[in-house]
């Protein structure tokens, strides 16, 4: 499999590392030329022997998503540090070059629901964090002894 | 009508102002807290402060019953995403988007965002009105029709002064449609024949431009062989 990702931050060079180890070709975007030592962490070899592919450019340009081999993505990844790019350019990944499988990372929980609704892939780390939070709050240990549990009134009632 | 502006720049903020003289509704949304704090000074309750990227505050602006949205933001997504869920999710009947990168544009119609403005075009289409040198100015696409309709003034070089229309080698799929001399229009007929200084509008499916600039610029070969 083919995989463009767009934005080498924390999360993009991580998933870029993991999808090279398990043998795909994988070919990263990125405004910053330093992003790319973000992809060698941990690395014993440089990520251009290992077979990866760094190119320099913004997610917004043709040039660069071209360059970057959009034509031939099987999947596409939006993560960059913006949401307003990532759902941009996953659109542009979709409609203009027809990548069969494209993600887009969007921290917005209101804005990633309403475009899961429209049809694009979306993860939302943010909703992710409430829902484990909310989660850890309600299973975690309380003052009159045993878990939180469900509802407040319960726990009250006593 | 009640408009949803978004961006209180230089554009926005006059923006703003001008529609609220006309009497409409207006509500400016601003990102940034200082510059928010300013223009509230002069607009007071008609800006708002947030992100406008965010959907509860443009709800909070009442853009469920807004006629119009215009986004004028100084960054190209946020224009194009804020005018896309206006329309889509909120079913607001009118936007308008400003494109800051021409580069951009082409996005901004993937995404069917029409109309967007880009000032960097306005401002090239006067240049191209303006300074002769370029020959041949756009005046209209129509871009469903697959037609343009350019202007052309014709210089004391061009190879088509003292000729016949009739005798013009005209390319495939355009046509001259009036001609404007010391200041009065026509339509010109076979017979008609160019003068330096005439302005001619021709009409022309996309992707001639070039053979007609060849044809009535600077030694111009209007007959189509080498006389």
């Amino acid at each position: 499999m083919f995989i463009l990702i767009v934005g080498c931050g924390r999360v993009g060079s991580s998933v870029a590392r993991a999808m090279l180890s398990q043998g795909h070709e994988v070919s990263c975007l990125d405004e910053d030329p330093e992003s790319h030592a973000r992809l060698e962490v941990g690395l014993d070899r440089g990520w251009e022997d290992l077979g990866g592919q760094f190119t320099v450019g913004a997610g917004l340009e043709t040039d660069a998503l071209v360059a970057a081999g959009i034509e031939k993505a099987d999947a596409f990844i939006a993560s960059t540090d913006g949401d307003n790019t990532n759902i941009v350019i996953a659109q542009i990944a979709q409609r203009r070059y027809e990548v069969p499988n494209v993600i887009a990372r969007i921290l917005d929980p209101l804005r990633a629901e309403w475009y899961e609704r429209q049809g694009m892939h979306t993860i939302c780390p943010t909703r992710v964090a409430i829902d484990m939070l909310e989660a850890a709050v309600l299973e975690g240990p309380s003052r009159n002894g045993g878990s939180a549990g469900g509802p407040a009134e319960t726990g009250q009632g006593g | 009508m009640y408009i949803i502006v978004v961006g209180a720049g230089k554009v926005g903020w006059n923006l703003a102002r001008e529609l609220l003289e006309k009497n409409h509704e207006v509500t400016l949304i601003e990102s940034d807290r200082r510059r928010y704090l300013t223009v509230e000074q002069e607009l007071e309750h008609n800006v708002s402060y947030g992100d406008a990227s965010e959907l509860w505050v443009l709800e909070r602006a009442g853009i469920q019953r807004a006629d119009m949205v215009i986004a004028v933001t100084g960054d190209d997504e946020d224009n194009m995403l804020i005018c896309q869920v206006a329309r889509e999710k909120y079913e607001v009947e009118r936007i308008i988007a400003r494109v800051n990168n021409p580069r951009n544009k082409p996005h901004f119609d993937l995404l069917g965002i029409k109309p967007s403005v880009s000032a960097t075009d306005l401002i090239l289409r006067l240049l191209e009105h303006e300074v002769p040198e370029y020959g041949l100015v756009h005046l209209l696409d129509l871009q469903e029709e697959q037609l343009e309709i350019i202007e052309m003034l014709l210089g004391k070089d061009s190879g088509v002064t003292g000729r016949r229309v009739g005798d013009l080698e005209m390319p495939e799929g355009s046509l001259l449609i009036s001609v404007l001399r010391s200041g009065k229009g026509f339509v010109p007929v076979a017979d008609t024949v160019l003068e330096a200084g005439d302005e001619v509008l021709a009409v022309l499916d996309p992707g001639h431009e070039e053979q007609l600039k060849e044809l009535f610029g600077p030694g111009g070969n209007g007959t189509g062989d080498d006389g």
